[in-house]
């Protein structure tokens, strides 16, 4: 082996690189704990652990740390290669082999969740029935064809093109979607139709559609785990021939917009993203306990039925605190509930890999408990063997 | 004489032991602890009236000895009966702890006017109560975590007098003359009451004196069933409804529809009529009466709350730690003479404590039906449960008095943390929905908290170490080694339990909301355990740290365990963060500033080391 390939096998197999990468991570995740309390968890996440540099901001001072993926994946590297040229395989040592055969599980486990993992939400009021769940935090532009009363023929358009002011010319669409201005967050307030837009106000002008009425205020984004971003954008709708004019699409305005161009109608509406999914909930009934005499809650739980477009599935599920209802790769846990309207909040998510820190667990703790086991039972054996003629 | 020393040492450990079993006698003719055994419900849990005196006096004053003006000792049912039965008197009782010399400002009281300097009774402070009660409404805007200590002082000090105003109306109306002439002649007249009422409101002709007279009497009843704090009316049902319970005002409403007074609230007046009287035999007799009828529908929870009444008075913890720290000092003595025999002696006295503790934890698990950490409070018992039972199981092997030296030292700092932390409350507290989960709370939570247990003993055995080496010859190089080994081993055993509780705890969430990890500060807690035991074994197996350097490592790991298990909490953000403390931040960093004390100790040169510049120069 060359002599430098040699030197970089070295580097990368030895234990003072594990000291050194476990102490970059315990300094890392002290620091990401800290962060918290400015940033929230979300932000944190970002910038500390999906990231390969992070910046601690203390106090006035940047601290550059080496991030979650550079220090991941090193130890990765540093604990697959210790065992491909340093850890030989050995009986005595099966312990130590599966504890890292369950902490490189565990590790690979969170990349691909990393990766794959979805949430969605799905609100539900009493007897309503659903089949798509939401984003949290994504929105998506719907421009509607409601001409034929049989069905909906739905076009979406991401957010992220929105927030790029890309022009989308669909097929399905006779008209142009053009975005004059994109604020990911952004406040409402009524206004007097004939007043314009405040002074100085950089916002476009709004010529159709409720937005009309509205003042628009764009708003800094917002990370506080309790605030949420309501983005708001001003669209132009081009024909063919000339322009329809412009409208306000937000969440905030409650219900779509109309408007009808070439015989058709369409609607328009910016919501969050929707994914549908093969089969339907339907929420029977809430139930929210408290202790008695306190308004400590005992139990949030949701009955709903569960159905599919082909009858195979059609049952009652329950789904509590600590029980979700995991059903076609999704799983649905109760999240949020108000119990006085009948109106339950399930988190839904996708994550293939979700099995793979239960398999984790359970070769680290065989692992740690072979390992440490046996070297109690040398010491207890070695003890026994000593004391014997001590006290002979 | 020597070999009489292990002998002297467990009877008296034994004899400390019996003390606390010795069941609980009433002081007076009156029947006090029947009383005290009387089951309410607060804060959602069925518990004895016992526990509610206790934890009350607790909260309002950090102590349950609470004298009356003259002198007097009163036991805490004693008192709760002044408070619940006999206000006027109970308004003389200093029980209301001030300590922010600004908050005393407020009533134009001196430090010394209080008993001790620091408490006060309600007489003392009544006259100024509006200027409380406005200082309160001007702190409510400000956000907890953001309030000065004043601001503290006064919103405590509030709900302190609120909890007093609202224990004297639970059972009895708060400024009656004679409670039960008033609910006789009530139920005398309550069917012929609300037909004059009726016959009022529909214009007709009337009784109009006695219309008035039940209306006045719905809204005394009304503003008792507002104010009450206990519900002290159990459901007719019997005890499978749990959640019937209500409060006398309730009750009492309620009998406008029935036309019949609850026998509770009548025994109440009753027992309020005789307690004021001072008729021992009678409140005995109404008290027995009761008793026996409440053992038709309710004989489990009144075992339970019996047993619990028991439970509080025979205090094993305290007990416990009275143990430990004799436990410790003659460990510490065995070093310098006597080893074997003060060594054997001390071994026991850990072994009392233990068992003694181990049937509290045991009691409580019974009492709450639940594992045994449920909040805070519950393990810090547990972690001084687990560092102890490794302690004995290394004492049983090794015989040198450092097993019982840690375990004095760990068994008496944890219940020291969980005494402070039962000033706030009953410590027997309700599960919130999400952490509802015996099967969780059994194998995350109690494998976390081991842990704790031992990594914190790992780190004392540390101290230990250090303090011997450094500052003592005595650390011959055979001690030295052993606790090398000894660290080493319990570093072991907190990587399996902190490893695998922490992963558990990832399975909890991803079972409760759906995601395995989420970087929330408690579950970084715990992973900053599990990350620092993996550092000092892997130091250790790649020869980076010798001996010193791993006790070194082994002290700073009393700091990350005390940070997951306290710091992360005040940090007021996370999902899972159980109680916020601000008091106890002090500590946290003079805990860790103390610990950072021994590492820089732990580098100071070898031959600076009493014990070793012995050896070398032997």
């Amino acid at each position: 082996m060359h002599p430098f390939t040699r030197q970089v096998r070295d580097f990368f197999v030895s234990l003072k690189l594990t000291v050194v990468l476990l102490a970059c991570s315990l300094v890392l995740v002290f620091a990401a704990t800290l962060a918290q309390v400015e940033l929230g968890i979300y932000v944190v996440q970002e910038r500390f652990f999906h990231s390969f540099i992070a910046i601690w901001h203390v106090g006035s001072l940047y601290v550059p740390l080496p991030g979650g993926y550079l220090v991941g994946g090193l130890l990765l590297i540093n604990l697959i290669a210790a065992h491909i040229y340093r850890l030989k395989f050995e009986w005595r040592k099966a312990g130590i082999q599966l504890t890292h055969g369950g902490l490189i599980v565990l590790l690979i486990g969170e990349l691909l969740t990393g990766l794959w993992q979805e949430d969605f939400s799905m609100q539900l009021s009493e007897n309503e029935t659903k089949s798509y769940s939401e984003s949290f935090r994504l929105h998506e532009l719907a421009v509607i064809d409601t001409t034929d009363a049989q069905f909906d023929d739905v076009v979406v358009i991401p957010d992220t093109k929105l927030a790029r002011s890309e022009t989308v010319q669909h097929p399905k669409l006779p008209f142009r979607v053009v975005t004059r201005a994109f604020y990911p967050n952004a406040a409402l307030a009524r206004r007097d139709a004939s007043a314009p837009q405040a002074a100085g106000s950089a916002v476009p002008a709004i010529t159709q559609g409720m937005g009309s009425a509205v003042a628009v205020t764009p708003l800094p984004i917002t990370y506080k785990p309790n605030e949420t971003n309501s983005p708001a954008a001003i669209i132009e709708i081009i024909g063919a021939d000339a322009s329809l004019g412009t409208w306000l699409v937000s969440p905030e305005l409650g219900m779509p917009q109309t408007f009808s161009h070439a015989g058709r109608t369409w609607r328009l509406a910016l919501r969050l993203q929707r994914a549908y999914k093969p089969f339907a909930l339907q929420l029977l009934k809430v139930t929210h306990d408290i202790y008695v005499g306190t308004d400590l809650p005992k139990n949030f739980s949701s009955r709903i039925k569960l159905t599919t477009p082909d009858g195979r599935d059609d049952r009652e599920v329950l789904i509590y605190m600590n029980n979700p209802l995991r059903y076609g790769g999704f799983t649905f846990y109760q999240y949020q509930m108000n119990a006085a309207t009948g109106l339950t909040v399930f988190q839904v998510v996708r994550n293939p890999s979700w099995l793979l820190p239960y398999i984790a667990c359970i070769m680290m703790g065989f692992g740690l408990v072979l390992q440490f086991g046996l070297s109690l039972l040398k010491f207890i054996d070695k003890r026994r063997t000593t004391s014997t003629p001590a006290a002979a | 004489m020597k070999k009489l020393i292990p002998l002297v040492l467990v009877l008296v450990g034994l004899g400390i032991v019996a003390a606390s079993f010795v069941p609980p006698r009433n002081a007076t003719d009156f029947n006090l602890l029947g009383f005290g055994r009387l089951p309410v419900v607060v804060n959602g849990r069925v518990k004895p009236l016992d526990t509610v005196a206790r934890t009350t006096l607790l909260v309002f004053q950090s102590s349950q000895n609470i004298p009356t003006p003259d002198g007097k000792k009163l036991t805490p049912d004693a008192w709760l009966l002044d408070v619940v039965f006999n206000g006027p008197k109970a308004d003389t009782y200093q029980h209301f702890e001030i300590n922010h010399p600004d908050v005393l400002a407020l009533f134009g009281l001196r430090s010394d006017e209080g008993r001790g300097g620091r408490r006060f009774s309600f007489q003392q402070i009544e006259k100024n109560i509006s200027e409380l009660q406005r200082q309160a409404k001007l702190v409510e805007p400000v956000e907890s975590a953001l309030r000065t200590p004043f601001q503290k002082a006064v919103v405590q000090l509030y709900a302190n007098v609120g909890l007093y105003f609202r224990l004297k109306g639970s059972l009895v109306a708060p400024d009656h003359k004679d409670f039960l002439a008033e609910l006789l002649a009530f139920q005398k007249n309550v069917a012929a009451g609300v037909d004059a009422v009726r016959a009022k409101q529909a214009g007709k002709p009337h009784d109009a004196a006695l219309a008035e007279q039940m209306m006045e009497t719905g809204g005394r009843f009304s503003r008792m069933s507002e104010l009450a704090y206990l519900l002290a009316v159990p459901p007719d049902e019997g005890e499978s409804n749990t959640s019937g319970w209500k409060k006398v005002g309730e009750s009492l409403l309620d009998s406008f529809q029935s036309g019949r007074v609850p026998s509770s609230a009548m025994v109440y007046a009753g027992l309020a009529r005789t307690w004021r009287a001072g008729q021992a035999k009678e409140f005995n007799e109404l008290l027995g009466l009761y008793q026996a009828q409440l053992d038709k529908g309710f004989a489990t929870t009144l075992k339970k709350s019996g047993a619990e009444v028991r439970f509080n008075a025979a205090n094993p913890f305290y007990t416990a730690m009275v143990l430990y720290v004799l436990a410790f000092l003659v460990a510490v003595i065995s070093w310098l003479k006597w080893p074997a025999e003060l060594g054997r002696s001390a071994f026991w006295l850990v072994t009392f404590a233990w068992l003694l503790t181990t049937a509290g934890i045991v009691m409580r698990m019974w009492l709450e039906g639940r594992p045994p950490v449920t909040n805070l409070y519950s393990s810090a018992l547990f972690v001084g449960w687990v560092a102890v039972a490794a302690c004995l199981v290394l004492e049983y092997f090794y015989r040198n008095a450092i097993g019982t030296v840690a375990a004095g030292l760990v068994g008496f700092g944890t219940l020291l943390i969980a005494y402070y932390l039962a000033l706030d409350g009953d410590t027997l507290e309700m599960m919130r929905a999400v952490l509802d989960s015996n099967f969780w709370l059994a194998t995350h939570v109690v494998t976390v908290t081991a842990g704790y247990g031992a990594t914190f003993l790992a780190g004392f055995l540390a101290l230990i170490y250090v303090s011997r080496g450094l500052f003592t010859t005595s650390l011959d190089k055979a001690t030295a080694d052993t606790l090398n080994r000894m660290v080493y081993g319990i570093v072991c055993f907190a990587t399996l339990f902190s490893l695998i509780g922490t992963v558990l705890g990832g399975i909890w969430a991803d079972q409760s909301w759906g995601r395995f990890w989420g970087w929330d500060p408690k579950e970084n807690g715990a992973l900053l355990i599990v990350i620092w035991n993996a550092i000092i074994l892997h130091a250790r197996w790649g020869g980076l740290a010798k001996a010193r350097g791993i006790m070194a490592l082994a002290v700073f790991g009393n700091i990350v365990t005390a940070w997951s298990w306290f710091g992360v909490n005040m940090l007021g953000v996370g999902l899972h963060s159980y109680g916020f403390m601000d008091s106890a931040f002090f500590w946290l960093v003079a805990f860790a500033a103390s610990q950072l004390v021994f590492i820089a100790l732990a580098c100071v040169p070898l031959e600076k080391w009493r014990s070793f510049r012995t050896t070398t120069a032997a």
